[in-house]
């Protein structure tokens, strides 16, 4: 008796350790490849409103590829928390879509895999040829040498955007400087009837990642060097966290709160409801405002104001090549009906009709001069892409520089936000925490 | 979970027993019968517990999850990494296993003082002890994410139940952060206490139900209080149920993944690391699954030790009593 207990729970005990085991290596659903060669299944990013907002604008594009190609199309619209691991988990098991959308900035890191269809020469030219796309949106496509594994799909770029009757009401201009944009948020907040200058999603890993990358090149640093190893440690990365976090922290401008906010919709909430007077994002922020019911003329868009003077080093880096791309999965049972559809959502129509519906700037020349896009806080985001932008580092470490940094800044807002001291110290063995977790995947 | 709370089955009517002839019942019978339940076990079970604990001595990141058979060995590289207390990672790891243990012991004390509680309390017959009953499974009945999503609505900072009451009451200025930081921690028992003390509960109701009356009414007679009566029959009688239910409440709690994952999402507050998302989130954040695996074996040694350290202990002292 006794050692049938034994026996029996050992195996439970093992039985249930295994399950954490298997959760690693094993993805909840994810798209059937097989079937009818006549289906692909599409994994679509969240660019819009909400997950539905997505499936609305993508639903009817779609029906229109099937009425001229006949393929159908089984759409999956994937947020932004999972979709990283979401792609791995289908790279791993083969279960998985034909074509999916993915953050640009991880091209190189998804490349790495092996799991998506590099555009050769051949490849390129079903889906209407290199040349079709814009120079800056090819950037971030992958890594240099190869062929890329992904093409661009919607282009964005980070901006300044403020309430203009906040700004009015407290009689402030539009900073130009960094120091101005604190100078302003301070004088626009008020914690005793809830409202802040700024807003922030401290808790969006790719977010944070975004804003170490920009405001590290400010004060003079790079998270990698030539040879593409980790300098997470460098002084100017840590001066450019803190001039971020220091938003909540020493600048108290950004509500606590701000430190529980998962996703761009809950900061760009915190904007609409008159809670915060600026907040940095991309240029799609702006459908999500407008459909939170503030009209065009009540907000103002700016570069987001850099250091000056610059520390020495620093470049004027106010955003990164934001966007996003299409890929193929290499292992899809009908990769020219793949490309057929990669060529239907960058062809001018399409380019034209979803990044106007996302608030998205096409990556096409010829969508680009349509008329729809000549607006004038779309320049704003045009000119930033064009002057003031940096790509990040396309190497396959890239996506774990996000992750890895993001989540720890994740954690910093959270240690702030509860009160705790968050300086200079703090923040390095931050950095050297990342830093040495991402050398362990290497 | 549900696999392993199925109930004894219900003892068989009483006939006289036939003896069987072994031209009906042919030698290899028995093995053929058991055949389909050793597969699934081999499947579900010890597969994945196999490739786990082989993938653990592989260097598997990016360039091999698509096929990870090719990717390179590491030997015990991973788990030289894992257990490196004085790197980030190992040390981390550390932490996770202490946090996992405070919070284990937690959940474990108090969802058996309370399903004990609640066990004896409705032992006595009275108006509305069904539904009573039935109230107090609730939290066990609803689906995992629904119950616990809802909690994350409530202890949200700003629009949270929880806050919005206390602030109310005057209790606290309806400011606290439940999820993030030192409080995470309280949160994250408080919200798996919920979870697990229905089972706690129902399993010692249906032990209770096995201690005779008889004895009790014996007891009374005797003069014996209800502390006295509690102390002397039913935690005794109710040994054997005990062994087994904190050995399961144990191993379920050290492993919860549902609870922390539910309600932080991708990054978990330093205070509520437990170790089945620490391990999670050491294999996706970098993209490293030998490590991941490492730790996950190392979780499966602790767990395998206190097991067979526990289960002789308590079963010697079953005997001596």
């Amino acid at each position: 008796m006794r050692r049938r207990t034994l026996g029996t729970a050992l195996l439970a005990a093992a039985a249930l350790t295994t399950t954490t085991l298997t959760s690693c290596s094993s993805g909840e659903g994810s798209g059937d490849s097989g079937g009818e060669a006549q289906t692909l299944t599409y994994w679509a990013s969240n660019q819009g409103t909400s997950l539905d907002n997505d499936k609305e604008i993508l639903t009817p594009e779609l029906e229109k590829f099937t009425q001229q190609t006949g393929i159908e199309v089984e759409l999956e619209v994937i947020p932004w928390d999972s979709l990283l691991n979401r792609i791995l988990s289908a790279t791993t098991s083969g279960e998985a879509p034909d074509v999916l959308n993915i953050g640009n900035t991880w091209s190189a890191s998804l490349q790495a895999t092996g799991a998506f269809l590099p555009f050769e020469d051949e490849q390129y030219e079903a889906i209407g040829g290199k040349d079709k796309f814009l120079q800056s949106s090819l950037s971030s496509t992958g890594a240099e040498g190869e062929p890329p594994t992904s093409v661009p799909l919607y282009g964005l770029a980070y901006g300044l955007f403020y309430n203009k009757q906040m700004f009015a009401d407290a009689g402030v201009q539009p900073p130009t400087t960094w120091a101005q944009l604190v100078d302003a948020a301070k004088r626009l907040t008020d914690p005793a009837t809830g409202t802040y200058g700024m807003t922030v999603a401290g808790a969006s890993y790719t977010e944070n990642a975004h804003f170490a990358f920009m405001f590290g090149k400010q004060n003079g640093a790079e998270f990698f060097d030539d040879s593409g190893e980790p300098t997470f440690t460098e002084e100017g990365n840590v001066a450019g966290l803190k001039q971020y976090l220091d938003l909540m922290a020493s600048d108290q401008v950004v509500s606590p709160s701000a430190a529980e906010h998962p996703t761009t919709n809950d900061m760009i909430g915190d904007f609409t409801s008159g809670k915060a007077a600026m907040f940095m994002g991309q240029n799609n922020s702006a459908a999500t405002i407008e459909s939170n019911g503030m009209t065009g003329e009540q907000y103002g868009v700016i570069p987001i104001p850099i250091l000056d003077p610059l520390p020495s080093g620093g470049q004027r880096v106010n955003s990164h090549v934001a966007g996003i791309n299409m890929s193929v999965f290499a292992d899809s049972d009908n990769t020219e009906g793949a490309l057929q559809l990669v060529e239907f959502m960058t062809n001018k129509e399409e380019q034209v009709v979803l990044n106007q519906k996302f608030g998205s700037l096409p990556v096409t020349e010829e969508a680009s001069s349509d008329p729809a896009f000549q607006t004038e806080n779309l320049k704003i985001f045009n000119s930033v892409l064009a002057d003031t932008a940096a790509a990040l580092p396309m190497i396959p470490n890239e996506s774990q520089f996000e992750t890895t940094v993001g989540q720890a800044m994740q954690d910093l807002f959270g240690r702030i936000a509860t009160g705790q001291s968050v300086g200079e110290a703090e923040i390095t063995e931050a950095l050297e925490g990342a830093q040495e977790q991402m050398a362990s995947g290497a | 979970m549900a696999t392993t709370t199925s109930t004894p089955g219900v003892v068989a009517g009483r006939r006289p027993p036939r003896r069987p002839r072994s031209v009906l019942a042919p030698r290899w019978l028995p093995y053929a019968l058991l055949a389909p339940a050793l597969l699934f076990e081999l499947l579900v079970h010890i597969v994945p517990m196999v490739t786990g604990i082989y993938i653990s001595t592989l260097k598997l990141n990016q360039f091999f999850v698509r096929r990870w058979l090719e990717a390179p060995s590491a030997g015990i590289d991973n788990f030289s990494v894992a257990l490196n207390f004085d790197g980030a990672i190992g040390s981390s790891l550390l932490r996770s296993f202490g946090v996992t243990f405070a919070f284990t012991v937690a959940t474990l004390a108090f969802s058996w003082a309370l399903g004990m509680f609640a066990a004896v309390l409705l032992q006595r017959d009275f108006r509305g002890r069904a539904l009573l009953r039935t109230l107090f499974l609730i939290p066990y009945a609803l689906p995992v994410y629904a119950g616990v999503i809802t909690w994350k609505f409530m202890l949200g900072r700003d629009n949270g139940m929880v806050n919005a009451l206390l602030g109310d009451l005057g209790i606290t200025d309806g400011d606290t952060f439940w999820l993030l930081g030192g409080n995470a921690f309280a949160s994250t028992v408080v919200v798996a206490v919920w979870r697990l003390w229905p089972f706690a509960f129902l399993t010692l109701m249906a032990g209770l139900q096995s201690i005779p009356n008889d004895v009790y009414e014996a007891a009374a007679v005797d003069g014996a209080g209800l502390w006295q009566q509690f102390r002397s029959f039913t935690l005794p009688m109710l040994r054997p149920v005990n062994q087994v239910l904190l050995l399961v409440l144990f191993l379920w709690s050290f492993n919860d993944f549902n609870v922390p994952y539910i309600l932080f999402g991708q990054s978990v507050p330093a205070s509520a690391d437990l170790i089945s998302i620490h391990v999670y989130q050491s294999s996706f954040i970098t993209w490293n699954f030998g490590v991941g695996s490492a730790m996950s074996v190392l979780l499966l040694l602790v767990l395998l030790v206190i097991t067979a350290v526990y289960l002789p202990l308590t079963n010697r002292r079953l005997r001596d009593a």
